[in-house]
């Protein structure tokens, strides 16, 4: 299971056949894996990772730094929610340290976010502090470096 | 223009009587084309991880750019005294029983010559490395080529064997997990020609080079950790394959302290000492590297299953390859000779590999295909074999 996993983040469009071959197991026993795993909710979803910038779309990221007061009972956890339901929410973090909240957060400009912020964000009951950082460039996103010029430079034959 | 004419025969005779790479020809088609898929490459795909080659660079940085001790950096030494330790419970001293060189080539270059008289046998078994007889012929010896049989998969046993000692055989060269076949040996199998060189005290030069790129669950043995082989083995191994080094041109040879001695000899008057830059990369390597070589072994061996599996597919027969990175599909179906087969698929289907021939006479009939590429690259050459297997 654990292979098969690796396998797929790296690469979700693998052909079944393929895994298949390269785990040593059935096609059939690997499509039921992957429905069953789907199922448990340990494959989220099948997403593609896109170099925005480059095809020319102007987005701005913010990761935003979040103190929150926490609350009886739920601790973090309700507030969290209501900001990760939020659609311009990329992604949120509990973090340890001096800050509680890590969010991310994407828009279609700097002004867009900034509002995003000033009004959604710091308005919610229990979050006392915010602070935000922009992004300027990305180098490297879940794994992958995004202007990656190391190539192949073997020879095409050695004994 | 310069002549060549006169001039070729005043190359020394030993040197002529070498015959040039098997692959040559093959490389000069293939080096023309701009679409090929090669599964010809005979070292890995994958760049030498990053903290390996950031350690080469702080140390280009703090200055070091000297000459080291001939027998190489202490520090690496003793590194590769624990590795074998750790691995196999065998005690080596850094100061007596190591030596770096310049790559396993090196390393295999000189303990022939460290140990062949004029005239001395060395039984090798083939298929094998193009390396192995040169080096015998070279440094004076005699090459006595055995084949392994595929019913064996190519493992070689001392049955094999047998029938070619004489009175001059001195030594064996064993090379497994093995370039071109992917055979491997089992501790059984070991056993087999440790008995067999204690009967005819020969020396065993053991090239384990791809013995960390051993799969299948199989277990990795050391020819040294052998009962009694310790001594009687120049164990020879380095850092090109597992850790993705090729490059960097560093290897290392263990025995007992005659022998280290007097390749010593030979290296420092010859190569005085491996790079300092490589040196210091390759204790990165041994200290904080294992992680990353074993993600490249589990990439390997998912890899091996995918060509494995496609090979039998398209009807080519083929034993399950256990180790290194090659597999060594039976050709004869096709009708081909294994340079027919590989220069016909090069030039119609644009894939590269290399004839079994390269390999050995008795590589007649099969052919080695690399699956040190990626799972793409991989594919498409099955789909481009296939399709050739077909129209022929």
């Amino acid at each position: 299971m654990k292979e098969l996993l690796e396998l797929i983040e790296k690469d979700a469009r693998r052909p079944a056949d393929e895994l298949a071959a390269m785990l040593h197991r059935s096609e059939y026993e690997v499509q039921n894996q992957m429905k069953q795993l789907e199922k448990d909710k340990i494959i989220l979803s099948y997403n593609t990772l896109i170099n925005w910038e480059k095809f020319g779309e102007n987005t701005v990221t913010s990761i935003i730094e979040v103190n929150l007061t926490p609350q009886r009972e739920v601790g973090f956890d309700a507030i969290a929610e209501r900001i990760y339901r939020f659609d311009e929410v990329r992604t949120v973090y509990l973090m340890s340290g001096s800050f509680d909240l890590l969010v991310i957060i994407e828009g279609k400009s700097l002004q867009e976010v900034a509002n995003f912020v000033a009004t959604r964000l710091s308005t919610i009951e229990g979050v006392t502090q915010t602070r935000s950082h922009f992004m300027l460039k990305p180098y490297k996103k879940d794994g992958i470096i995004i202007e990656d010029k190391e190539k192949d430079r073997r020879l095409v034959m050695t004994p | 223009m310069i002549e060549t004419k006169n001039w070729q025969k005043r190359i020394s005779p030993v040197v002529e009587s070498v015959p040039p790479s098997g692959i040559r020809r093959f490389f000069d088609i293939a080096a023309e084309m701009d679409d090929v898929v090669s599964l010809g490459v005979g070292e890995p795909d994958f760049v030498t991880p990053w903290t390996i080659r950031e350690s080469c660079v702080y140390g280009l940085e703090q200055g070091f750019t000297s000459y080291t001790a001939n027998r190489g950096l202490l520090e690496l030494r003793e590194e590769i005294c624990r590795l074998q330790e750790r691995s196999f419970g065998i005690s080596y001293d850094p100061k007596k029983h190591v030596l770096v060189t310049v790559g396993v080539s090196e390393a295999l270059d000189i303990a022939m010559r460290a140990i062949l008289a004029p005239g001395d046998e060395i039984l090798i078994p083939e298929p094998c490395y193009v390396s192995y007889k040169a080096c015998a012929t070279l440094a004076g010896g005699v090459p006595v080529p055995v084949a392994a049989k595929i019913e064996n998969d190519f493992r070689i046993t001392p049955d094999d064997l047998e029938p070619f000692i004489t009175e001059k055989t001195r030594a064996m060269l064993i090379g497994y997990p093995n370039n071109p076949t992917g055979a491997i040996l089992s501790r059984k199998d070991m056993e087999a020609l440790a008995s067999f060189a204690e009967k005819h005290d020969l020396i065993v030069i053991s090239d384990e080079i791809y013995g960390d790129l051993t799969y299948a669950g199989e277990e990795r043995v050391c020819f040294a950790s052998l009962p009694g082989m310790q001594e009687r083995t120049i164990l020879l191994n380095g850092f090109s394959k597992a850790y993705a080094m090729t490059g960097w041109r560093i290897g290392y040879a263990m025995s007992n302290p005659a022998i280290i001695d007097a390749m010593t000899k030979i290296h420092q008057y010859t190569m005085l000492c491996a790079p300092i830059t490589a040196q210091i990369a390759a204790v990165e390597a041994l200290r904080h590297g294992e992680k990353y070589m074993k993600k490249m072994v589990s990439e390997y061996d998912k890899r091996r299953r995918l060509i494995y599996d496609g090979l039998q597919k398209i009807g080519l027969k083929c034993f399950e390859p256990k180790g290194a990175f090659y597999i060594f599909p039976d050709i004869t179906s096709t009708g081909l000779t294994s340079e027919e087969f590989a220069e016909k698929l090069l030039l119609k289907e644009h894939v590269a590999l290399v004839p079994g021939t390269a390999f050995g006479e008795c590589g007649e009939g099969y052919v080695r295909c690399s699956y040190a590429t990626s799972v793409e690259k991989i594919s498409e050459a099955l789909a481009r074999i296939e399709h050739f297997v077909n129209h022929i």
